[in-house]
């Protein structure tokens, strides 16, 4: 924990989205949410799918402009993109022409950066996501997992003060999924950021996160509860869900969010039929 | 089927081909000729007339001619077609602008202009370059727009969110990402330029493979005919072989086709 901050680091306050529909229809995608990550804290989103959670993170990332309500970053009204923070993407948003340490080094070469040291640091960031050996490959030649670990270490390099990460580990394996997480809980304890963490895998999401955020199936969808995990840190992904604690507090979300998991289902049939 | 084997039929094929035209163009069936030397000619002799244009060399200025035309027509072409398609994917309303008068052009057959710009730019090169420039712009300029315009959004967001200004988009993702589709479509915006260096030497020059063709043609010589299209595919091949081999220096980031295995 820091001592002596106590300031927000994204706080949105009675945020609505809508999107106009190709019709020209509008489509309230998530109505009136409101959510603070305070400084240093692990907040995760859980949600069932389509219910804008993506949406949201667009929203904390700047690229989306919410029709009404404010967002606030560190304390203050965010215009335009917000540049204190990291984002992970939901699809595969590495630049398919550059190898992967360029693909890391390029955010500090943009910030004016001499390539070698740019370099440098980059074959650093791939050394602690455990792909030294993978510098000089494309995006294309690498995994699924390796390319979601080197567009970590891109967004990382930058030292953002707010990580936003939406479903980053979403298609890879259970195996896989568990050791990356571990080495998202080693480097997120290392250097404390806030992060707003979107999953749809809810024993993830209590294994890592201070806090699990549970979103109502849209359209119009809300956040509608809040979880404070009060389970012991440093943890260790594997070994925290065989506590009790964890299945205690893994069944009381379960219970609200198995409901709306179910109404998104039949909420998707509608709309196609 | 293994290289060899593969090979060898090709080979095969090339056998029986030439076995049968020769055949058929020198011996009689039932008295009667069935490919006669005058419309046909034979193996034999074309071969004669590649050789001698070699062996008296006057085949290399020739060729130099249209490989010269191609290389100009390729190079205006692509830069012209690259660096308006870029600016229309990046400038929607010009695009909506042009619109109408780029189809319009495009939609127009090429031959046509031909006599046009041998009456502006004389009968040496240039008219033919011209015209392979009209074919290969379009190439490199559609698939240049279509590439930029479609940029993933997801690449554009990450490349904002990382913190590139505008123009340091344009030189990370938009720009490597035009040249990707102008080198997809190298094969093509290729081919173009020789064909339309070709057709205009074909149409009315002094020089060039185009040129030696429509010369036989104009006395008979159908011997001159097939040896100047035979001398011109081997030169498209060679060309294309070429081709291949920058695209693999220049998109080895871009994940092969499947190849399937023989
Ligand atoms: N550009 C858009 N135009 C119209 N509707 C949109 C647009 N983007 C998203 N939506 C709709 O908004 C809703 C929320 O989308 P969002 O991508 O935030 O969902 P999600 O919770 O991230 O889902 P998933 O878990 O499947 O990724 C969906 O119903 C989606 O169809
Ligand atoms: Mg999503």
């Amino acid at each position: 924990m820091r001592t002596g901050e106590a300031s927000t680091a994204v706080a949105l306050h009675d945020a609505t989205v809508a999107f106009r529909l190709a019709d020209a229809r509008l489509y309230t995608a998530v109505e009136q949410a409101r959510l603070a990550v305070a400084d240093g804290e692990f907040v995760a989103i859980v949600g069932p799918t389509g219910c804008g959670k993506s949406t949201l993170l667009n929203v904390a990332a700047g690229l989306l402009t919410p029709a009404s309500g404010t967002v606030r970053i560190f304390d203050a009204p965010l215009t335009g993109l917000n540049r204190e923070a990291g984002y992970l993407f939901q699809a595969d948003a590495l630049f398919p022409w550059k190898t992967a340490i360029d693909n890391v080094a390029i955010g500090l070469e943009i910030a004016g950066a001499p390539r070698t040291h740019a370099l440098q640091r980059a074959q650093g960031w791939l050394e602690s996501v455990g792909l030294g050996g993978f510098a000089n490959r494309y995006p294309h030649m690498l995994s699924g997992g390796q390319r979601k670990r080197v567009g970590l270490a891109q967004v990382l390099i930058r030292d953002p003060k707010i990580l936003l990460m939406d479903e980053p580990f979403g298609p890879l394996d259970a195996q896989t999924r568990q050791i990356i997480g571990n080495l998202l809980l080693q480097l997120w304890t290392a250097d404390r950021k806030a992060v707003l963490f979107v999953t749809h895998d809810l024993e993830e999401a209590i294994a890592l996160a201070d806090r699990v955020v549970i979103m109502s199936a849209g359209p119009s969808s809300r956040i509608i509860g809040d979880w404070t995990v009060a389970l012991p840190r440093p943890r260790d992904n594997f070994e925290i869900r065989l506590t009790h604690e964890f299945h205690a507090l893994h069944r009381e979300i379960w219970a609200v969010l198995r409901d709306e998991v179910m109404k998104g289902y039949a909420q998707a049939g509608e709309a196609v039929g | 089927m293994s290289r060899v084997t593969l090979l060898a039929l090709q080979v095969l094929v090339a056998v029986v081909v030439l076995g049968l035209w020769q055949f058929f163009a020198s011996v009689p069936v039932f008295g009667k000729m069935l490919l006669p030397p005058f419309f046909f000619s034979n193996p034999v002799d074309v071969a004669k007339q590649i050789v001698a244009w070699f062996v008296s060399g006057v085949i290399w200025k020739h060729l130099l001619i249209t490989l010269w035309e191609s290389i100009l027509a390729f190079a205006i072409g692509s830069v012209g077609g690259v660096l308006v398609g870029f600016w229309f994917a990046r400038q929607p309303r010009v695009a909506q602008v042009f619109d109408p008068y780029v189809k319009m052009v495009n939609a127009l057959p090429r031959v046509v202009l031909a006599p046009i710009f041998t009456l502006w730019l004389g009968l040496g090169i240039w008219s033919k370059v011209a015209l392979g420039v009209t074919l290969v712009f379009f190439v490199v300029f559609f698939n240049v727009y279509q590439g930029v315009k479609e940029t993933n959004a997801t690449l554009v967001d990450n490349a904002r969110m990382l913190g590139m200004s505008e123009r340091q988009l344009v030189r990370h993702v938009f720009w490597p990402s035009a040249l990707s589709w102008m080198f997809s479509s190298l094969h093509t915006s290729v081919g173009f330029a020789v064909v339309g260096a070709v057709v205009g030497e074909y149409l009315g020059s002094a020089a060039g493979l185009g040129y030696l063709i429509q010369q036989a043609e104009g006395v008979f010589d159908v011997a001159g005919v097939f040896a100047g299209m035979f001398v011109l595919s081997a030169f498209v091949i060679l060309i294309d072989l070429g081709v291949t081999l920058v695209e693999r220096r220049l998109l080895v980031w871009k994940p092969k086709l499947a190849e399937h295995g023989g």
